[in-house]
């Protein structure tokens, strides 16, 4: 086990106030979805029973573990899944807390509190995905759901959101069920072969699995008429659901359902006589799955089994977020089952010796630090907030040790605010490189460009993420002018507003100078440009 | 059952697990010290482990330590479920299917995990394998027998000379292919010794491993048997081989020659490699389909099996390296070396300052013979002065043959005479494909 991650996990354990254990053991965690080459995921608790305190309610930490990262899924086909494995054993820290978070803000807090806790450590990698939330969200009469991936904290509390009004909606359904007396053993596997009935259908989908021998069966779905596009949450419906388990268990590439129909290429006439062949009465629905026989057949029994489940319960599912906090079914949740020793990895002791020694050297918690910045850079116990809350705190310590005579509530302003309202506008700040970062600041620091200037700059380099600072200075023609450059721009303007210089004597000066600024602005220091105005209506003048 | 002593515990925990009565399995509660309440089932210690800590797997599915320091209080609240194992039904008998023998040897490629303690253990009857390897019952009658549990690094000649009786025994009783599972560390030099063992062989026998056990997800131990078993059952050859994956897919299983084949990888799936040679054929696991390469030698239940299977230990392989001291040479002729199979560099080359001590082994009418350690390609002493020498002293070059095989081989003729100019003609002898005067372009 790498020593490192290990010190890193307890070193988070000690500052959730969690206990560490005297042996690590490490397990193995079945994962057949393939994001783990080996088919399972390492996985060891390092501690157990701490706590937190957020906003004044202490939130139970059952558990720390450390584990190793999956492979990152970036796409896939009907019949694969492509992952990236290049985040495949990075070590991550798993943080579990106590059932005890009641609604979906307290949940985005509790999380962004533990955020925090895991940035102090300054071992926690930049970046979107760095820090994931695994929510865990059951409601009364419900069940308990996994959604996985949910890589905003702002998403948090819009996911769990989301995830009560499924739960609920899943619940109305089953009791709009039962009032039409329907019953899970009246949903039977027995599935149509309607091959014939579709065989001239104008669909692409039903063509192409046809012409490759495959078979569209039918199930009918008694009393399930009009639920089936029930939604749910925005654009998943009962109908959805079923449709993904299909796809998990049937490898098939979807499903057509009766609410949906006539469209896709089947018409009214192909559902009438579906509906004829399968006995429909007017209350029943049905479902079409058209691939191979085997994949169409498997396809079919996992919408039995989901719509079996629909009559009874809120089935318990693993499932993944979308970007906009809606989910998607994953894979079915797993047990305790799946946990077996990891035997190529021997138990680490952990030793009094190591504790003491992480103990001795336990990094400080956010508001420490920020007092702590606030005092050693003067920067408003705001702003340092807000640093220690970014991503950006190692940065930031970096560039004004390095970029000197650069005010450090400067650079913190534009770590923290200016990048924010940047993504505000649609910039691509994720896109910024902490090199180009300290380049620009160094540009500043060495007075090629104007401290005004950064912003541009900055902007420049989102879109442009392998330029480098100096050339996002010319391309936008930032650089300082030289003091000859500016005399001639100031002889210039003053020539070219004669009278008004005439007119009010020293007293131009403000008005002038807006003038000068409008054109140097981002190149020049105002306060060189002040001082070189003065002496030049000081000479007007004599 | 082992699984219920208190396995791997010693010392102070054991002594208080035994005062306590808890078994393992058992459901416990530790109080520590300081008030905190660990339960969980007693787990089995590592038979290497210290003897101060206690492993509980939790609620959860975890499993932890906790110090015997630590504890304060140790109860036993509860026993766990016995680990209990129900028996599979035997396999449908599918009529029409070829009989095909599976002779275990060991190594983990039919075995099952207990998901409580992780112990893996053997599966091996056919109503074991059918319900892990369900494919099979498919494809072939499958008959097996457990021969022997041995790591493949503990197989040695002895275990050879078994396992060729029991495949001639197995053949006697018209096996249409015989299948052997054993671990892949010394899997290709089981493969040369029964490639010389067997000769004039009617069917296929194939030895097939896995590289990651079944305990894994990732284990290719399946899929290797299911190839295995298919072209011992299916494919027109005759001869001995290993069948192992071809790639890092589970896609394709082929069956490389037994006295050309070697492990080239600790751990890859496709580990087997046949040397200076193809495949003699391929199964594709998702189509079943099986391809076979040219002029491979056919089946024909008409052929009468040859058994020699009797190996002299006196053989020695000998790797040649900068600094090697001579007196290794020496050494391995004083201990009663028949024979020595070097391990040279390139196109079979040692340093000069060993030649004293081979020109007194030949001597002492031990045979030298010369092999490659690049693994690919053919040794050619002609080249270089080096080579040369070497020729002039009496080191005999073995062309193309492995250095693994070779020094099997000279286990094989070893055996079978005594005169040392004997030894050296049979090596030369082509008799199991293992060496060829005609270098072919390889597949890659």
């Amino acid at each position: 086990m790498n020593p490192e991650a290990l010190d890193v996990a307890l070193t988070m354990s000690m500052l959730l106030h969690a206990k560490p254990m005297d042996e690590v053991h490490v397990m193995r965690k079945v994962v057949i979805d393939g994001s783990n080459t080996t088919g399972f995921q390492r996985t060891a608790v390092i501690a157990l029973n701490g706590s937190i305190t957020v906003e004044g309610v202490e939130v139970p930490i059952e558990q720390v573990t450390l584990e190793e990262d999956s492979g990152r899924k970036t796409g896939d086909t009907k019949t694969s899944v492509i992952f990236r494995i290049d985040r495949l054993g990075v070590p991550l820290i798993e943080v579990s807390t106590g059932p005890v978070i009641h609604d979906p803000e307290q949940a985005g807090k509790v999380a962004f509190a533990i955020g925090r806790i895991l940035r102090a450590t300054k071992e926690v990698k930049r970046g979107l995905g760095s820090i994931r939330q695994d929510l865990n969200v059951s409601i009364k009469n419900g069940a308990l759901i996994e959604v996985k991936g949910v890589q905003e904290l702002e998403l948090v509390s819009k996911a769990v959101g989301y995830e009560v009004q499924r739960q609920l909606a899943l619940l109305e359904i089953r009791d709009e069920l039962r009032q039409r007396n329907v019953k899970a053993s009246d949903i039977k596997e027995e599935f149509v072969d309607i091959t014939d009935i579709l065989s001239d259908s104008e669909s692409k989908i039903v063509q192409s699995a046809l012409n490759q021998g495959g078979a569209a069966l039918a199930l009918e779905l008694p009393s399930f008429k009009g639920l089936l596009k029930r939604e749910l949450i925005p654009n998943v419906r009962l109908g959805t659901e079923m449709a993904k388990r299909a796809v998990f268990w049937g490898r098939v590439g979807g499903i057509f359902h009766s609410d949906e129909l006539p469209a896709y290429g089947i018409d009214s006439n192909h559902v009438e006589e579906v509906a004829k062949k399968l006995g429909c009465g007017d209350l029943d629905g049905f479902v079409i799955v058209v691939d191979s026989l085997e994949n169409s057949k498997d396809g079919l029994r996992a919408v039995v089994e989901r719509a079996r489940e629909a009559v009874e319960r809120v089935p318990e599912e693993t499932r993944a977020a979308n970007p906009d906090g809606t989910t998607v079914y994953l894979r079915p949740r797993p047990g305790a089952a799946r946990m077996y020793p990891e035997t190529d990895v021997p138990p680490v002791q952990i030793g009094q010796d190591r504790l003491e020694r992480l103990w001795e050297n336990l990094p400080r918690m956010p508001e420490e630090l920020a007092k702590e910045l606030g005092t050693n850079h003067s920067l408003s116990p705001k702003l340092a907030t807000q640093l220690v809350d970014s991503d950006y705190l190692l940065l930031f310590e970096q560039i004004v040790a390095q970029a000197k005579g650069v005010a450090p509530s400067f650079v913190a302003t534009i770590l923290t605010e200016s990048l924010r309202s940047l993504q505000r506008e649609q910039v691509p700040v994720d896109n910024l490189q902490e090199d180009q970062l300290r380049r620009a600041f160094d540009l500043v620091s060495k007075g090629a460009t104007a401290k005004e200037s950064v912003i541009d700059v900055l902007k420049w380099l989102a879109f442009h993420p392998d330029g480098v600072a100096e050339e996002a200075v010319d391309m936008l023609n930032l650089r300082m002018l030289t003091k000859l450059d500016l005399e001639n721009i100031i002889s210039k303007v003053v020539e070219s507003n004669q009278t008004l210089v005439q007119e009010n004597g020293s007293k131009a000066l403000g008005r002038m100078m807006n003038l000068v600024m409008g054109e140097v602005r981002g190149r020049a220091d105002p306060r060189q440009v002040t001082e070189l105005l003065r002496s030049r209506l000081e000479q007007v003048r004599t | 059952m082992t699984v219920l002593a208190l396995e791997g515990y010693h010392g102070g925990v054991l002594q208080k697990l035994r005062k306590s009565r808890a078994k393992i399995g058992s459901i416990i509660r530790l109080t520590s010290k300081s008030g905190e309440v660990f339960e969980g089932t007693l787990i089995p210690r590592s038979e290497y482990s210290d003897p101060t800590h206690i492993v509980l797997k939790m609620k959860n599915g975890y499993n932890v330590g906790i110090s015997l320091d630590r504890t304060e209080k140790l109860e036993v609240i509860g026993e766990g479920e016995k680990p209990h194992f129900t028996k599979p039904s035997p396999p449908a008998n599918h009529a029409g299917l070829s009989k095909v023998a599976i002779i275990s040897t060991g190594g983990t490629i039919a075995s099952r995990v207990d998901y409580r303690t992780g112990a893996v253990q053997p599966a091996l009857t056919a109503a074991d394998l059918a319900s892990v390897v369900p494919e099979l019952s498919s494809i072939a009658k499958i008959d097996t027998h457990i021969l022997f549990s041995e790591y493949s690094e503990n197989i040695g000649p002895t275990h050879w000379k078994g396992m060729a009786e029991e495949v001639a025994k197995k053949i006697a009783n018209v096996a249409e292919g015989v299948v052997i599972s054993h671990g892949t560390d010394t899997l290709h030099y089981t493969a040369a010794a029964l490639s010389f063992a067997l000769a004039n062989i009617p069917v296929p026998v194939l030895l097939v491993g896995a590289q990651r056990s079944s305990d894994r997800p990732s284990s290719d131990a399946a899929s290797n048997l299911t190839g295995a078993v298919a072209l011992a059952a299916r494919a027109d050859i005759a001869t001995v081989g290993v069948a192992m994956h071809r790639d890092l897919s589970d896609h394709i299983i082929v069956a490389h020659q037994g006295t050309r084949v070697r492990k080239c990888h600790t751990s890859r799936r496709d580990a087997f490699r046949s040397i200076n040679s193809n495949p003699l054929a391929s199964y594709d696991l998702k189509t079943g389909e099986i391809e076979l390469s040219k002029g491979v030698a056919k089946r024909d239940k008409s052929r009468k099996l040859v058994l020699e299977s009797r190996f002299d230990q006196h053989a020695c392989l000998i790797k040649f390296y900068p600094g090697m001291n001579p007196g290794m040479i020496d050494s391995a002729v004083s201990t009663g070396a028949r024979g020595i199979v070097l391990e040279g560099t390139g196109l079979g080359h040692v340093s000069g300052h060993l030649f004293d001590s081979v020109k007194k082994a030949l001597k002492q009418e031990v045979p030298v013979f010369m092999t490659s350690q690049t693994i690919w390609g053919r040794v050619d002493m002609n080249v270089y002065n080096t080579g040369r020498d070497l020729l002039n002293l009496g080191v005999t070059p073995l062309e193309d043959m492995i250095a693994e095989t070779a020094v099997v081989k000279l286990m094989w003729v070893a055996a079978q005479t005594k005169s040392a100019g004997k030894i050296r003609d049979m090596m030369l002898q082509p008799v199991a494909g293992e060496m060829t005067s005609r270098t072919l372009v390889e597949a890659s």
